[in-house]
């Protein structure tokens, strides 16, 4: 179990040599074929033995190992001819047109050498400099038709995709012709070239001389790394590479007895290009200008290059993202009665994930126990492992032995337990709180249960949404997880600085209800609501009023009791549409900074709330009590008075007001949207007016009396009359609507406290839908002229274009509905465009920001040392930790430290 | 009630950067007045934004890099896709929304809107006939968009063009000045007018395709303004007239007389760059960001949109983020072939002998070892004593 850690400190890249090739190679191939009739790995075939073994029960004959231990070993096969490796075709072009074809030498001048030299040491590593320097040099020795050092004649280079060149050559009596040059003549000019000469050309003289990049040797991989499947027909399938391989020996080994039997050069050069096809589609299976090998099925092989490509390949795929063990995925469903920070998590999964505790003299007991219970029954285990390290399999008839033998300093691999930390995910994880770590709570049946307060950073619902669970299985893991990830502490967002888990729907809903001017609650009512809530409190506090003898608590009271005691704010919530009334408070606490309560409570108004020493005096909570985004009170708990207490109060406020707006009872239905006789004809009269206005514009478009507005034609300033004329009717009718709908209806409530949907959807369902777009446009496209062939070509009306007059109560016509559908459609078709773009920009960022990181001496650097920022943000503050993106809010500091000296009274 | 003096040297005294300290300065001052403050109150105050400053301070080891990733491509997910939008000047359409954000982080050349925003020196400023003026000598006009009607003449060779005099009048040009400057231009050809008719007569007579080619050169040629601003449109923006236009030449614009330099800007970052230099592109991304943002209703700290402006403009030049910029010229080919191209970063690193110091993120994620951002640049180790066997 305990080994020596090794650290990679580095990793170099080169081009193998043939002699390295040969060095590491257990077995040279020469026969294509894999298995012989009995199934037995054939010698000096592609499953050679000496390759590493797959088979169970074979032992590889180089290492003595069986499958699963061997790690397979390379072998190589000699070609016949030498090939040009495709990945390095390009470069070799260059290498070729950049040196003398007689000495080999680059073509510069031995000036031009030393100030090149000299420039790559300016540049270094900086790898963008570098290329152009590269390039730079290329196209000068590219002129140069003579030979600075030996005084040669050169020729131009063509290159053929994807590897074939040809030399433009001229004979004595200047006349051209193309020499095809094979791959051994290319070899031999790289040969030429000297050492000193290949940094010029960008290559290295140890790690990667030219010459390496036409193929001699061919490295075989190991089995291990193609093996062969079985499928349930008792048939073998091949991997990819190996049929590849199968097809390389086979022509390597015709195109050889060719050469030994002296065959016509036409047909070994026939052989030699077909050679050369078939090491291309090994490497790279995807290179242009060459049919993909396929299978016999048809389907393209997945060579070299593809295993390592794009998304699935082992870039991307395997190394930067991984499959992991413990981990558990379901469906996910509500739970308001669990903290923030807890998970429920089903007891079926508890069963299967386990979490290593090491045993102690402290859980000793415990632990034994929990092996006693074995895998089958709930608080039990399902490993343990000894000191050795050895892994045991509990089972029903090991539990007692084991748990006799357990002692400190073996391991229990037991059940997860409540109280255990885990990772909670769900995708896409678009930022760090798509990841937070949780607290367990073992629960019936079969889904994971989250609080609600919790879904605005998952951006989760309950529609049947699945989600992740990761148990960290090490000691700093879960310390770490604690830590850093636990869900209190990231209440508020890195991104704005402001709260981001927050009361949602019916949270806020409710929190209007209980606190709105007129709410009194009887003596039962609170001490149940505070029962389910969860608030402690020693006594009730005095009751606010007695009406017929029964005590009557007021909803401000029972809030403030889930305050801490030396909380003092003051805002304008959204529901404040009388200033005036505001400004009388705001101008009471500016010239007593502690008024009385008595006075305030005279001037107290909804829509604005101010709580004074942990009492709620004034105004309604509502969305910017503890709302996303604005929720100042419970951004000032989280940053005055901690995360722990923030969570607290979260849990209590959202089971507080959950009680209350169950008990109360809301609910939005039909005749939320009812509207009196005398508002719907006034909003008919609106639309009428409004539809004879565009009327006459028409009218006036057409016999040309229209004046265009500066910059646009005459059809765009049409439209754009036509469009304010609409907007305008749609906000009138609006506007009638919210005029008879009060705060006594549900969805006005929803819309104005910030709960839910806006007014706009209210007056939507009430009054009328109004104009449907398209990119911002009047509806245009279907029929020739029309929308629709309900209307005459060329109409402009308002109806023909997409202006909806009804609401979704009154119901809408035939056409309005299909309108209202192709309004529809854009909307689905944009947010589907949307994420694929999105995304990919997101990635970019990440990829090219994701090295940076504040440094112990404040500086933001990059991973080699690079300053990009001096001070990160320029005042080295976090933007989780600053206030709303200011560095500190002096205000509210001020105030503060004011009433803590001045304040209690 | 402290004088002000005292507060200025306790807070002066404190450790804090200058900006909060000239805020908590006017600000003390401001409650003086209202709450006459005691000396001991002052350094209360004092004292405790100091301790929330530090509490606010960011921690060495944050994957900031990450954050601010997240930060703007969280949100964009939510930005509208409608393209054209009209923001201010209902005239000119102006991308918006996540095409635009994606068009700054690419760094694009040509932004498929460019716009510039030109004020005027005091001369011109206040008056709307000489900001018409300048706004002239700045709109590009062809002969194509003076012409009522243009047409081919087959038969003479011919190229006829009808001009509108309402559009001439109000460009500022005449018919002369317009031979004139045509004449100038295009040696090979005669040209003609008649009224408010233009012709043009190549000298030598060809082939019909010669003709239209010409034709096409013609029309599109300049006659008088900046290239590459089509329209300009006049708004009054408190008391003074700004011009606005369709379509950015920020080199030029500047040197037209009436313009104030000092305030006229451009949405094009690339000739921001060119003509005030890389510290203005860096401010002009992260304005161009903040805008788009704030126009979508969605809130993001500054600070992430500052390091995105601070690492594209950190050679010297702007680099977009992507696979042509940041990302393609890590110093890792780790990092590289696991962002796009795989292969070919592969390749390039052998011939090249290139060695991975392996000390970026990416790295090690794909070699399995701790990545050196966060807990994982902590290195420590610990020899714990072992607790005796129990009996």
């Amino acid at each position: 179990m305990q080994s020596m850690k090794k650290v990679i400190g580095s990793i170099e890249f080169g081009i193998l040599s043939p002699q390295e090739i040969r060095k590491m190679s257990a077995a040279e191939i020469t026969i294509p074929d894999t298995y012989d009739d009995d199934g037995y790995p054939i010698e000096g075939g592609l499953m050679d033995k000496r390759l590493g073994v797959i088979d169970p029960g074979l032992r590889c004959e180089t290492c003595g190992a069986r499958a699963g231990d061997c790690p397979g070993h390379f072998g190589h096969v000699e070609l016949a001819r030498p090939i040009i490796h495709v990945g390095f075709a390009k470069t070799i072009h260059r290498v070729l047109e950049s040196t003398c074809r007689e000495c080999g030498r680059i073509k510069l001048t031995e000036d031009e050498i030393q100030e090149y030299m000299k420039k790559f040491e300016v540049v270094g590593d900086r790898k963008k400099a570098k290329d152009r320097l590269i390039k730079e040099i290329h196209k000068k020795a590219k002129e140069r038709m003579v030979c600075p050092h030996c005084g040669a004649p050169q020729f131009p280079i063509k290159f053929e995709r994807p590897t074939i060149y040809w030399e433009l050559r001229k004979d004595e009596e200047g006349n051209e012709y193309r020499h095809r040059m094979m791959p051994s003549e290319v070899r031999d000019r790289l040969e030429k070239i000297p050492d000193k000469d290949l940094p010029l050309l960008g290559l290295h003289p140890e790690k990667s001389r030219p010459e390496w990049m036409v193929l001699t040797v061919l490295p075989v991989p190991p089995v291990t790394m193609r093996p062969s499947i079985t499928l349930e027909s008792g048939i073998r399938a091949e991997d990819d590479l190996t049929h590849k391989l199968v097809d390389i020996i086979r022509i390597n080994n015709r195109l050889k007895s060719n050469i030994e039997a002296g065959a016509p050069q036409l047909i070994i050069e026939d052989l030699w290009d077909l050679l050369q096809y078939h090491v291309t589609t090994y490497i790279n299976n995807e290179t242009s200008g060459i049919p993909p090998a396929k299978h016999k099925s048809g389907r393209p092989l997945k060579t070299l290059s593809q295993r390592l490509k794009g998304k699935e390949g082992r870039f991307r795929g395997n190394l930067s993202g991984k499959r992991v063990n413990f981990s558990a995925r379901t469906v996910i469903s509500p739970d308001p009665m669990i903290s923030i920070n807890e998970v429920g998590v089903p007891i079926a999964v508890a069963m299967e994930l386990t979490v290593p505790e090491k045993v102690t003299e402290f859980n000793f007991q415990k632990l034994k126990q929990r092996v006693l219970n074995g895998p089958e029954k709930y608080p039990g285990a399902n490993y343990v492992i000894d000191p050795e390290g050895r892994r045991i399999r509990l089972m029903e008839n090991n539990l007692e032995i084991i748990a006799e033998k357990l002692d400190i300093g073996w391991t229990v691999e037991r059940h997860l337990e409540d109280g255990d930390i885990v990772l909670f995910n769900r995708q896409p994880s678009l930022h760090r709180m798509s990841i937070m770590a949780h607290r367990v709570r073992v629960m019936p049946y079969k889904t994971f249960r989250l609080n609600l307060a919790v879904c605005p950073p998952y951006n989760a619902d309950f529609d049947g949404d699945e989600m992740n669970l990761h148990v960290p299985q090490t000691e700093e893991a879960q310390a770490e997880a604690k830590i850093l990830m636990e869900v209190q502490n990231h209440i508020i967002s890195p991104r704005y600085g402001g709260p981001l888990i927050a009361g949602m729907q019916d949270h806020i809903s409710g929190g209007y209800l209980l606190t709105r001017e007129g709410a009194y609650f009887t003596r039962s009512e609170v001490e149940q609501m505070l029962m389910f809530a969860g608030i402690e409190v020693e006594e009730l506090p005095k009751p606010d009023k007695k009406e017929n003898g029964v005590e009557l608590w007021s909803g401000k009271t029972i809030f403030s009791l889930l305050l801490p005691d030396d909380l003092t704010i003051w805002y304008r919530n959204k529901l404040c549409d009388d200033p005036e009334r505001c400004e009388a408070l705001e101008k009471l606490i500016e010239e007593k900074l502690v008024p009385d309560e008595e006075e305030v409570r005279k001037l107290a108004y909804d829509g604005f709330t101010y709580i004074l020493n942990g009492k709620l005096l004034s105004g309604v909570v509502d969305k910017k009590a503890y709302g996303r985004e604005d929720g100042k009170l419970l951004d000032i708990i989280v940053r005055e008075y901690g995360v722990e207490r923030a969570r607290q109060f979260l849990d209590q406020v959202t089971k507080l007001t959950i009680w209350v707006i169950t008990h109360r009872g809301f609910t939005t239905a039909i005749d939320d949207e009812d509207l009196p006789d005398e508002a719907l004809d006034r909003i008919h009269e609106i639309i009428r007016e409004a539809e004879e206005r565009v009327q006459r514009l028409i009218e006036a478009y057409r016999n040309g009396e229209l004046e265009p507005l500066p910059g646009k034609t005459l059809e765009e300033t049409l439209e754009s009359n036509i469009m304010a004329v609409l907007a305008e009717a749609r906000d009138n009718a609006g506007k009638v609507a919210e005029k008879y709908l009060g705060m006594t209806n549900h969805a006005v409530i929803m819309a104005k406290t910030g709960a839910r949907g806006k007014i706009l959807n209210i007056t939507q369902m009430a009054a009328m839908l109004g104009q449907q777009s398209i990119r911002g446009k009047r509806l245009y496209r279907g029929y020739r002229g029309r929308v629709l062939t309900h209307f005459k070509p060329g109409d402009l009306s308002a109806k023909a274009r997409g202006f909806v007059t009804n609401s979704y109560k009154s119901g809408l016509t035939p056409q309005e509905y299909f309108f209202h559908a192709m309004g529809g459609r854009e909307g689905l078709v944009d947010t589907a465009v949307r994420t694929a773009q999105s995304g990919y920009m997101q990635r970019r960022l990440i990829n090219a920001l994701q090295d940076l990181k504040v440094d112990y001496d404040g500086t933001v650097r990059d991973p080699s040392g690079i300053i990009v920022q001096f001070k990160y943000g320029e005042d080295g503050v976090d933007p989780m930790k600053s206030w709303q993106g200011k560095t500190v809010d002096v205000d509210r500091v001020i105030v503060r430290t004011l009433l803590k000296v001045r304040g209690r009274r | 009630m402290v004088a002000a003096k005292t507060i200025k040297t306790l807070v002066n005294k404190s450790e804090l950067p200058d900006n909060i300290k000239e805020e908590l300065y006017n600000k003390l001052i401001e409650y003086n007045k209202k709450y006459k403050l005691k000396k001991a109150e002052v350094e209360a105050i004092i004292e405790e934004t100091v301790k929330e400053y530090k509490k606010a301070l960011i921690e060495p080891g944050e994957a900031i890099g990450t954050v601010a990733a997240q930060s703007i491509g969280e949100p964009s997910t939510q930005m509208t896709l409608n393209t054209f939008h009209y923001a201010g000047v209902a005239e000119i359409n102006v991308t918006l929304g996540l095409p635009r954000v994606i068009e700054i982080v690419d760094a694009r050349k040509n932004p498929s809107t460019p716009i510039m925003t030109v004020y005027l020196d005091e001369k011109h400023r206040y008056d709307r006939e000489k900001a018409l003026e300048v706004a002239r000598r700045i709109e590009g006009t062809s002969l194509e968009n003076l012409a009522r009607e243009m047409s081919l003449d087959i038969l003479n060779y011919e190229f006829v063009v009808e001009i509108d005099p309402e559009r001439l009048q109000k460009s500022g040009l005449d018919m002369e000045k317009v031979q004139r400057k045509l004449e100038s231009s295009f040696k090979s050809a005669e040209f003609e007018t008649e009224g408010y008719v233009l012709i043009m007569r190549p000298k030598k007579v060809g082939k019909l395709s010669d003709l239209r080619r010409l034709s096409e050169k013609v029309k599109k040629h300049r006659l008088k303004g900046l290239s590459g601003v089509r329209k300009t449109i006049i708004r009054k923006e408190g008391d003074e007239y700004v011009i606005y236009t369709e379509g950015s030449n920020f080199k030029q614009v500047l040197k037209v007389p009436g313009v104030d330099p000092t305030k006229t800007r451009t949405n094009n970052i690339w000739e921001i760059a060119e003509v005030l230099g890389i510290e203005a592109a860096r401010n002009a991304i992260i304005e161009e960001i903040v805008n788009t943002m704030r126009e979508q209703g969605l809130e993001v700290d500054l600070r992430h949109i500052m390091l995105v402006a601070d690492m594209m403009t950190l050679d010297g030049v702007i680099l977009p983020i992507g696979r042509h910029g940041i990302v393609g010229e890590k110093a890792s080919v780790l990092a590289r072939a696991a962002f796009e191209i795989t292969t070919q970063h592969l390749f390039e690193a052998a011939e090249r002998g290139e060695v991975d110091p392996l000390n970026g993120v990416v790295e090690n994620v794909l070699i399995g070892q701790p990545v050196p951002v966060g807990t994982g640049i902590v290195k420590l180790a610990m020899n714990l004593p072992l607790r005796p066997k129990r009996e």
